[in-house]
């Protein structure tokens, strides 16, 4: 049977093209479900029916002349990171308070400028530091997805969670996220659904709250690769108020999903075989050799051979970025000001109360790495071993097309289950952090479950701006792992 | 002779070197769009992105680049096609993103120099170190409130070149000197109005004091944010002279920064270099290194006005003025211009005598520049051409030129309405010497009897006599013939 919530971006834009379907109807039926079902997930921060109503009668009027982008009427949900004109954005922190930006990010402002319909802003770790969605100052977000046997509310990864699992749990037809260590791929692959990590320079960053400026990339988060390529054509281009932003034409992505993968050379790097990953995930990146080369790719093993000192030069250059970035957070401009006699005291009384306990402990990693007489055993090293980093891509992509690699060492784990060691926290970005470090694309496709019922996610790498290969090598995948498993928690009628 | 300070233990030198910032005309800030001009409603030339809003980013402004490297190529230093911005962390209630946007490890500009002229008449090179782009920040406000301060953006943002001198200054004069040419440099080439009073140039003085003779430098102080030339020259004596006495009394100068207080004349201790900042500059990760191409240097550097030294040297082989009158012609623009329009038709020479001379004061005078003067160099042209070609004499020149300030009437005009004109008619002066030779009969004796020095009595009579209106040569020549006889 087919429903409203059955529709994938794809389809429903084709459906609203077709006036199968209203653009009023189609966003009606998702502030439905975020009313049914959001109240236990958590994934919004801010809701904005009326606005989303007025998109889409709007969108209506445009597809009733034949006019309307690639996205009109389309009902989607912005991580609240990127700022929103006219709309409240919180970055999941209490620090900026209720800033309600005058301005729209270059990424939002592309998708409105399509057609698209926001629903509400999405949660998110604060400022985007974590990998479980529990460090948001609005609540952590619970997965759809339950395991098999437990009621245990899941993480659904993150930073992105509430985008991921918004997504999964079908309050919207897709999701824009932002990726700096794997902050799209991980959420993807813990809640079963597709997310795309583009070349750093790809999408603007203008309007987007800064976390770390050199790794910092949107991206597109949906059901499929299909609807991340629609997605992903409408957020990319050059932007001139960013000045890391690549002048670069966009591509047709949609029409690479149709490209396949015959003769195209795969790479596997043995590195990532890291002692201790789950048999399950293991077995899974196996099933995804065969399957590519089932449809026509050759695999080759390749050597990253830095890979091990991916997640610690990232927690360095990372952090020391964030450290700088967050510094105009100071109780001054935004956010509840907490009064002192002086003006140092001031800052350390507002952002005390204000920064949540990671973003505290990431700005002191950072500032701690940049102090005079650690630089450069920290920070310099650092940015050369990322150098070493991208080198190693660079190397294996003169004899690859792609990489495959898992995307997470394991399945969505439980709220409860939160690791007590913050660093074994950030394990969770092994696989995810080189490709960021590198600034080359990324995406995750849903796999499969594993043995508890939880989806498991692929990883490929690319080549720089060439998403296209990427994507088609995704759906290479996700035409033969045939993922249409859905979570517990769904707006429409559950598996 | 070089500047001593004498202790009581004898003569101490002094090393001076000079941060300059100076603000960089243009018309955005460095990395945002919002107007660089100065003064307005505070808080009214800034952008989101001088505001530190989230989300905002830098995005360079390639005539503040270019402003640089014109400043550069007039400081004959190297341009580096390389360089980067890098993050000074610091917080601070005027300085909204908590970091300025500052060129640390890769500045765009390297070594270079600065002639400076010295009042005995020589010439010294002053090392540039590097020149840099930066940010300006904010301006707190304390005064306004007795428990709050106020935040004015307008000048965040701002383009700013940091010029570091090498420590080659070893007297406050040479300190004056150095200023002074660079503000004309600067003026010259219009990447800085050199505005001290409106804080478009400000200083920060490094000083330190050792024995003549010595080797290394000794341990140095910096005084921040000195805004006029002859402050610095005086914070450099008293700062210099606090050092000698802390040295002599057997201490040791403390590495630290101190402010100059004008009206007491004395330096105070600001912070100690332990109470320094650790900037923790890295590069900002907003931006990509800045790399320009030689061919643009190029382009600027063939696009650039005559520099002061070369003008100066020009004016002196083309219009034969001494090098005293080229400094003080060239010390603006303006003035050489000025100079150059009426010395192109008019006697070169004259004319720089007459703009050193009755042309300045008159300036003075009536308290104008030269871009607004009272007399057009056309106007002081005419004049002086009234003097070549013998219609009027020096003198009446003079009282020419004040009617011209007055009035604002052309040179010929004047001289028609006061009937001002010369005579040149021999016939006239030889009927009017002859009148004063009748009067003065026992003067005419005494001379002819060998007190020369009564020509000139006769010469002034005659004049007088004319209204100072005789030819002078022809006068003299009268005088001479109808005395012999």
């Amino acid at each position: 049977m087919s429903g409203i919530h059955d529709f994938t971006l794809a389809s429903a834009r084709d459906a609203l093209k077709a006036r199968k379907i209203s653009a009023v109807e189609l966003t009606n039926a998702h502030i439905d479900a975020i009313e049914r079902l959001d109240g236990q997930l958590n994934s919004f921060i801010t809701r904005t029916p009326d606005q989303a109503r007025e998109g889409a009668k709007a969108a209506d009027a445009a597809l009733a002349k034949g006019e309307g982008g690639n996205l009109c009427g389309i009902p989607l949900g912005i991580k609240d990171l990127f700022c929103t004109n006219g709309v409240r954005t919180t970055a999941a922190s209490k620090i900026l308070g209720n800033f309600v930006p005058p301005y729209e990010s270059t990424v939002t402002a592309n998708l409105l400028k399509d057609g698209a319909v926001f629903l509400g802003k999405l949660n998110l770790d604060e400022f985007a530091m974590g990998s479980a969605n529990l460090t948001s100052a609005f609540g952590p977000v619970e997965n759809p997805w339950k395991r098999k046997d437990s009621e245990a509310k899941l993480v659904p990864g993150g930073s992105s969670g509430g985008s991921a699992a918004a997504v999964a749990a079908g309050l919207v037809l897709g999701a824009t996220g932002t990726d700096t260590g794997g902050s799209i791929r991980q959420p993807a692959a813990f809640t079963g659904i597709a997310g795309i990590k583009p070349t750093y320079g790809r999408c603007s960053r203008f309007g987007t709250i800064a976390f770390a400026s050199s790794l910092d990339q949107a991206g597109p988060m949906a059901r499929n690769l299909q609807d991340c390529a629609i997605l992903l054509e409408s957020m990319a281009g050059f932007d001139p108020r960013d000045s890391t932003s690549v002048d670069t034409p966009v591509p047709n992505y949609e029409a690479a999903l149709k490209r396949g993968v015959k003769g195209l050379r795969v790479g596997i790097p043995k590195e990532y075989h890291v002692d201790g990953m789950h048999a399950e995930i293991e077995a899974l990146w196996q099933q995804g050799m065969t399957w590519l080369r089932d449809a026509g790719a050759e695999i080759v093993e390749v050597s990253l051979p830095h890979t091990k000192y991916g997640l610690p030069t990232y927690y360095i250059a990372a952090l020391a970025e964030a450290s700088s970035n967050l510094a105009r957070y100071d109780g001054v401009r935004f956010g509840e000001r907490v009064s002192a006699p002086s003006l140092d005291g001031l800052y350390e009384a507002s952002r005390a109360a204000g920064f949540g306990e990671e973003v505290k402990r990431r700005i002191l990693i950072g500032t701690h790495v940049l102090s005079s007489g650690y630089y450069d055993a920290y920070y310099l090293r650092a940015q050369k071993v990322r150098t070493l980093i991208q080198q190693d891509f660079l190397k294996a992509f003169e004899n690859v097309d792609v990489l495959l690699t898992p995307t997470a060492p394991s399945g969505a784990f439980a709220q409860d289950e939160k690791p007590t060691d913050p660093v074994q926290m950030y394990l969770n970005d092994v696989f995810t952090v080189p490709a960021s470090m590198a600034g080359v694309p990324a995406l995750s496709v849903p796999a499969g479950l594993d043995a508890r019922g939880v989806p498991l996610g692929l990883q490929l790498i690319g080549k720089f701006f060439d998403e296209e290969t990427l994507i088609a090598a995704g759906h290479a995948i996700e035409q033969a792992a045939a993922f249409h498993h859905r979570p517990t928690l769904h707006a429409g009628v559950s598996a | 002779m070089s500047y001593r300070i004498t202790g009581s233990t004898g003569e101490w030198e002094i090393v001076v070197g000079l941060e300059v910032h100076a603000q960089v005309v243009s018309e955005a800030k460095l990395f945002s769009g919002a107007s660089a001009e100065y003064g307005g409603e505070p808080n009214t030339h800034v952008s989101l992105v001088d505001a530190g809003f989230p989300g905002m980013l830098p995005v360079l402004n390639q005539e503040c680049v270019a402003q640089a490297v014109r400043t550069g190529l007039g400081l004959e230093a190297e341009i580096n096609l390389f360089s980067r911005f890098d993050r000074k962390n610091y917080f601070y209630a005027d300085l909204p993103t908590g970091y300025q946007i500052s060129q640390f490890a890769h500045p765009i500009i390297g070594k270079g120099k600065v002639l400076v002229d010295l009042a005995d008449g020589s010439t010294r090179e002053i090392g540039v170190t590097r020149l840099h782009l930066e940010q300006d920040a904010g301006k707190s406000i304390h005064d306004q409130d007795p428990t709050r301060s106020f935040i004015d953006l307008n000048r965040a943002g701002v383009a700013l070149m940091e010029i570091v001198s090498e420590p080659d200054i070893r007297s406050p004069e040479e300190a004056g000197a150095y200023l002074r040419k660079l503000r004309q440099i600067l003026r010259y080439i219009g990447t800085c109005d050199g505005n001290m009073e409106e804080g478009s140039m400000r200083a920060d003085v490094n000083v330190s004091v050792r024995k003549p003779g010595e080797t290394e430098y000794r341990t140095r102080c910096e005084i921040k944010n000195v805004n006029s030339i002859r402050f610095v020259m005086m914070a450099i004596e008293v700062e210099a002279q606090r050092q000698i006495e802390v040295w002599e009394a057997g201490g040791t100068v403390d590495q630290e920064t101190r402010l100059f207080d004008h009206v007491r004349s004395e330096t105070r201790s600001l912070r100690s270099k332990e109470d320094a900042h650790d900037y923790r500059y890295f590069p900002d990760p907003d931006l990509l290194p800045l790399v320009i191409e030689q061919s643009w240097v190029d382009e600027l550097k063939a696009a650039l006005p005559e520099l002061p030294e070369a003008k100066r040297a020009r004016l002196e082989a083309e219009y034969g003025v001494s090098r005293y009158e080229s400094s003080v012609l060239c010390v603006e623009q303006a003035i050489a211009d000025f100079y150059e329009t009426v010395a192109r038709g008019a006697d070169a020479r004259l004319a720089a005598n007459w703009m050193l001379g009755d042309f300045f004061a008159a300036l003075n005078r009536t308290g104008r520049s030269i871009e607004d003067s009272p007399v057009s160099a056309e106007g002081l042209r005419e004049l002086l051409g009234l003097i070549s070609n013998s219609t009027i004499n020096g003198k009446i020149a003079k009282e020419v030129l004040e009617d011209m300030v007055e009035t604002g009437d052309s040179a010929s005009a004047i001289v028609e309405r006061k009937g001002l004109r010369q005579v040149t008619d021999t016939g006239a002066i030889e009927s009017a010497i002859r009148d004063i030779l009748a009067a003065n009969t026992d003067k005419v004796e005494e001379y002819k009897s060998g007190k020369d020095k009564l020509f000139g009595f006769f010469v002034g009579q005659t004049m007088k006599a004319m209204k100072g209106k005789g030819n002078p040569a022809l006068v003299n020549e009268t005088l001479k013939k109808l005395l012999s006889e």
